[in-house]
């Protein structure tokens, strides 16, 4: 009966076919150039960046990705070497360190300009930092600003006066900075972007100075003063920025403009890179580093990046409150293994919390691979080869990588433990408040340095810390961290009092670090004097594309 | 007709404010608020931002103003972008989504149907299960599994199609159309067929033959009319559906569109947009089941009038 | 499964539909096929524990993701776990899963949609209007509620993928039995007096059970892979189980490397699918009289 049918049917499928291969093949024919391609003849770095920036406000914003653009929109006081991360001149030409190491005197260069053509002095310094230390502004980073003297008693509400903050114009081009105490790393601080300046007319032109979430960091509305200025903002899409001419020294800046790429999925972004549309990728996928390591190896660039990824012990925990049982659960993790051939992303495996050569510490190391000694204190502590031990979980905020580990410690603790450990995953800000209530036993964690400086990776486990989470407490430890670090005067006084604490911490154990990370980059081979560091910020002043017109 | 068009947008209103009710209290009731962040946030500075968003208001007030708000047809301001408002990300999104979802809805109703109507015209044989088969694999292929497929085959080794973006370059929406109405095609091709099957066997079918008709006429203009109508019963919710599904093909693609911040806003807890998108895609909803209400009952002969009636 | 159940609950009731249907189904060879592939999965899969190569959690982490060989017939993935043992292990907690979170949203929808289809009028508006006020609720934050009020259990998971399955559902079965309503056995059974749910029960859903089994076969795949996605969140089974989506979930990010743990645990699902869907199409067949001459 459908004789008749069939070849009518079967004409439109063959019809519709024909198009669809036409469509295929039109758009096979003009093959467009790659954005690698064109970006190299037009000097546009095109940027994967992870995600959308929440904010490009300096004062407001708080992740890597507004980090990359802010960087290029915006400069401080003082810059880092892109190699040594040693501070050299921004828009502070030199500077003076007072005999006390207190106050530093900075000489701003003459004839600045914002981005607009007004004129920048060391007043907009001083306005800038009056508008980072209101709290209705909600700044995350205010504590970057705490060294300055007066700065937390004001941010708190202590002091109701800007004028006693440590912060002063002494004339146009001259800015004073007194300091609580004696801080090394204080000029390191100054290239944070929550120290960068910002342009009071256009701020105060689109609301009031402390009003979180104004228009002024919008397309067409922005004024900055780094080496680019924002050209088109395009939510989920792409941010612009392209070459600021009024920049002081925009003759040595080569980029025309970058292009940033909101890619949040890891595999995206890597099939991009592949098929040439982006210069350099924010991360690898772990599965992929192995064929990057063996095929393309150049564009493979791994480096130590300054961040532990550990596990925190709820030590409000009854079974973990036995500093035994905690020692015997840091001590089988197999770091090595773990991190060879789970992450194999050169990971290096971690036996303190401040990662080696940290400005030249190097952390006091007890910890190591034992699992002989491990069942020894299992044992001591009543639980010989893991009889009795009370069920315990480990907790992760959801994520393939954490995952991973989780799974590889769990069997190594069935293992060499004999004992059973279970696996929670939580969605983010589910797992954020389940580690703030203390609502856990084991949690992943991970904490990327702000700055060069032990003190960032010790000072978050003092009793009253924000970010200690633990439970724990040790008065002895916050004594050091707290008064007796700040007041030394000399790197290598300071660096003994740390290796104190930190010695403390790994006798404790409230945390068991399992790595050091690494910084993991797709770069295209165009891409020249991108140089790695530890903070792995780029220094877009000095990259260029191979093949860029002059 | 236009009475029952009238009587469901009525209906409509409690449904949007049950909607927004239900999702304000889920959404005040997660744990996790907009601003917990990895690092520790500092009292002063949660105070000062709830009482910018006026999250230190009880909640009755809360509510209260946000109904006002969005009866102005206001959304509010984003909780995580600070500096967007929720209406201004849905305008950016949605077009977007939108064009998306319906190139989507192009390639599932031709695909779809052309397959489904081949193997209810000769079911049990070849040209039944070829295209059945299909669709089921269709089925079995969730588009996260398809869109890297698809990338890896047209994008990556034969280098005839962009593997992201959307408008950056001709040919790229192509491929996450091809993605996104993968899925749907095959529940088209499966309801065609079953709808088909139960019209091409009706008298009514069965007198126009014995009239001599050209079978293709039968199946085109008697059959299709009442064999779609599951389909179309299904495409409205189903459409809807799409736009506030699209994330993943969104994600895959790097595509600048709704799906995403629909999604993430929940992650976010950034609870002005959850709300926002929300009662956008229960509009979105409302309005589709509406239009594919009225078409099935346009399509149907035994609904339309009785003298069609088959028996059974 | 669930269409099984009833069949055989009310096959002394109205045994020449039913016994029709099967000496129907019997015919059927594709079907008869895909029957005996679903019992052999889910005999595999009760076995497991006794016929399994290794235990599901065994690692070799030096040894990795290797190719399948004579030791690992499909190979082992990255933690170096023998993917077959995994995939007879996941195919428990798929196949289970998929089978009562169908029957769950099965119910719930078919009830539901009966209920408004028959009665029509201002009931049938307001339980529709509630399926569309569940079908506008933004299902992550629902959830990350569940998961927060509830903790992690496993029959959460069927709460939630049933909560979210059974409205097209009712959408479905609404649309069919508005439609039967009019037609004349219905009415006939009404004038005869007997009472609504046994019309419903007994004359209204049979007829309408072709679409439903047809929807419940597509339904299946989708609860799957909803399983593998709410257990990604933490609603569900945590490693070191797994579950075929969250194999093919992971397959999927390794496909380059390891196509392997793509393939096996796709074929696994895919070959269910298959095998259900021609039994589905052929029960469908079976069971509608008007197919009945061949």
């Amino acid at each position: 009966m459908s004789e008749t049918i069939s070849p009518a049917t079967g004409s439109i499928i063959l019809s519709s076919f024909r198009t669809i291969t036409l469509v295929l093949f039109l758009t096979a024919c003009e093959s467009p150039e790659t954005r690698v391609a064109s970006g190299n003849k037009t000097g546009t770095l095109h940027w994967g960046n992870g995600t959308e920036p929440q904010s490009l406000d300096p004062h407001i914003a708080t992740g890597v990705p507004e980090h990359h653009i802010i960087s290029a929109l915006m400069e401080g006081l003082v810059r880092k070497d892109s190699n040594t991360l040693e501070p050299v001149p921004g828009v502070a030409e030199s500077w003076a360190i007072s005999e006390d190491s207190l106050v530093y005197t900075f000489r701003l260069r003459p004839d600045l300009k914002w981005s607009n053509g007004d004129a920048l002095d060391a007043h907009d310094f001083v306005w800038s930092w009056w508008r980072a230390l209101q709290p209705a502004l909600g700044n995350l980073y205010a504590y970057m600003y705490f060294p300055i003297a007066n700065a937390r008693r004001y941010y708190e509400g202590k002091l109701t006066e800007f004028d006693e903050v440590g912060v002063k114009a002494l004339d146009k081009l001259t800015l004073q900075v007194s300091l609580e105490n004696p801080t090394p790393y204080f000029l390191q601080l100054l290239d944070h972007y929550s120290m960068f300046p910002v342009h009071q007319a256009t701020i105060e032109n689109f609301g009031k100075a402390d009003q979180r979430g104004t228009r002024w960091t919008h397309e067409g509305n922005m004024v900055s003063n780094g080496p680019f200025k924002l050209k088109k903002w395009s939510i989920n899409r792409e941010i612009i920025v392209e070459r600021n001419a009024l920049y002081y020294d925009n003759a040595n800046v080569r980029l025309n403009a970058i292009v940033y790429y909101p890619i949040e999925n890891g595999t995206t972004e890597e099939r991009m890179f592949r098929a040439e549309q982006l210069h350099y990728t924010n991360d690898v996928p772990i599965d992929k580093i192995e064929t990057y390591s063996n095929k393309k190896a150049h564009s493979l660039r791994i480096n130590p990046y300054l961040g532990t990824y550990y596990y925190r012990l709820n030590t409000r925990v009854e079974h973990l409150q036995n500093k035994k049982v905690r020692r015997a659960l840091a001590l089988t993790i197999d770091r090595e293994r773990l991190t060879k051939h789970v992450l194999k992303g050169r990971q290096i495996p971690a036996y303190a919390m401040t990662p080696p050569d940290t400005k030249g510490y190097f952390p006091p190391v007890s910890l190591e691979f034992d699992p002989e000694k491990a069942r020894e204190l299992m044992a001591l502590s009543g639980y010989p080869n893991g009889k009795g031990f009370p069920p315990t979980e480990i907790l992760y905020n959801t994520n393939e990588a954490h995952r991973k580990v989780a799974v590889a410690i769990q069997q190594m603790w069935k293992k060499h433990l004999n004992i059973d450990v279970s696996l929670i995953n939580q969605e983010w800000k589910v797992y954020l408040d389940s580690e703030t209530s203390g609502d856990y036993q084991i949690s992943r964690a991970g904490w990327i340095g702000d700055y060069v400086d032990p003190n960032n990776f010790l000072d978050m486990f003092i009793c009253e810390g924000g970010n200690n989470r633990t439970g724990w407490c040790n008065t002895e430890y916050d004594r050091l961290v707290l008064e007796e670090a700040p007041r030394g005067e000399t790197d290598e006084e300071r660096f003994d009092i740390f290796r104190k604490a930190e010695t403390i911490l790994m006798d404790e154990l409230p945390i068991i670090p399992i790595y050091t990370y690494t910084s993991k980059n797709l770069v295209h081979a165009s891409v020249k004097n991108l140089d790695p560091n530890i903070l792995n910020q780029p220094s877009y002043t000095q990259i260029y594309l191979e093949g860029e017109t002059d | 007709m236009l009475r029952f068009a009238l009587g469901r947008i009525l209906q409509a209103i409690p449904v949007l404010l049950a909607v927004i009710t239900i999702t304000f209290l889920l959404v005040h009731s997660a744990p996790g608020g907009p601003f917990s962040a990895d690092k520790a946030v500092p009292p002063e500075v949660l105070i000062a931002l709830e009482a910018q968003y006026k999250l230190d208001l009880p909640l009755w007030q809360q509510y209260s103003g946000y109904l006002g708000d969005v009866l102005r047809g206001d959304f509010g301001p984003s909780f995580k972008y600070p500096g967007r408002t929720v209406n201004e990300l849905i305008a950016t999104g949605f077009p977007v989504t939108a064009e998306l979802g319906i190139y989507a809805m192009l390639v599932a109703i031709s695909i779809g149907v052309i397959a489904g109507v081949l193997a209810a015209v000769r079911p049990n044989s070849i040209q039944d299960y070829v295209p059945m088969s299909l669709a089921m694999i269709g089925i079995c292929m969730p588009s996260f599994l398809l869109g890297p497929l698809l990338v890896l085959f047209f994008g990556i080794y034969l280098e005839w199609l962009p593997i992201s973006g959307w408008n950056n370059m001709p040919g790229d929406k192509i491929l996450p159309a091809i993605t996104l109405g993968t899925g749907y095609a095959a529940y088209v091709a499966r309801l065609t067929r079953g709808g088909m099957i139960e019209v091409l066997s009706q008298d009514y079918i069965r007198t126009a033959r014995a009239k001599g008709l050209p079978e293709f006429l039968i199946v085109f203009k008697h059959g299709l009319r009442g064999g779609l109508i599951p389909v179309v019963a299904f495409l409205g919710p189903a459409f809807a559906g799409m736009l506030g599904g699209s994330f993943v093909v969104e994600t895959i693609f790097d595509i600048p569109g709704l799906g995403r911040f629909y999604v993430q806003a929940a992650f976010n807890r950034d609870y002005t947009m959850i709300l926002g998108t929300t009662v956008f895609f229960a509009g979105l909803i409302i309005i589709f089941n509406i239009i594919s209400d009225i078409l099935a009952m346009w399509m149907n002969p035994r609904l339309q009038s009785k003298t069609h009636g088959p028996e059974k | 499964m669930n269409s099984e159940k009833r069949f055989i609950g009310t096959f002394e009731k109205g045994s020449s539909l039913w016994g029709d249907a099967w000496v129907r189904l019997s015919k059927n060879k594709l079907a008869l096929a895909g029957l005996g592939l679903v019992i052999f999965f889910c005999g595999v899969s009760f076995l497991t524990p006794w016929i399994a190569p290794y235990g599901y959690e065994e690692q070799n982490l030096v040894l990795g993701a290797s190719p399948p060989s004579s030791q690992h017939l499909m190979g082992t993935d990255i933690f170096g776990r023998d993917l077959l043992t995994r995939i007879m292990y996941g195919g428990r907690i798929s196949l289970f899963v998929g089978f009562i979170a169908t029957a769950v949203a099965l119910v719930i929808g078919i009830s539901w949609g009966a209920i408004a289809g028959y009665l029509g009028g201002r009931v049938d508006a307001f339980m529709m209007r509630v399926v569309d006020i569940l079908y506008a609720l933004p299902f992550m934050i629902f959830i990350i509620l569940l998961m927060v009020v509830f903790g992690r259990n496993i029959l959460l998971l069927f709460f939630a993928i049933g909560a979210v399955e059974w409205l097209t559902m009712a959408r479905i079965v609404r649309g069919q039995v508005m439609s039967l309503r009019k037609q004349e056995f219905v009415e006939s059974a009404y004038a005869m007096g007997l009472p609504r749910h046994i019309i419903i029960i007994r004359h209204i859903v049979p007829n309408a059970l072709g679409p439903i089994i047809v929807y419940a076969t597509l339904t299946i795949p989708n609860v799957m892979l909803l399983e593998a996605f709410l257990s990604f969140l933490g609603l569900g089974i945590q490693p070191p189980q797994s579950s075929w989506g969250l194999l093919i979930n992971y397959g999927v990010e390794t496909m380059e490397e390891y196509p392997w743990l793509l393939i096996f645990p796709g074929l696994a699902l895919s070959l269910t699918l298959f095998a259900l869907n021609f039994l589905g199409d052929g029960l469908r067949d079976a069971l509608d009289p008007r197919t009945s001459i061949d």
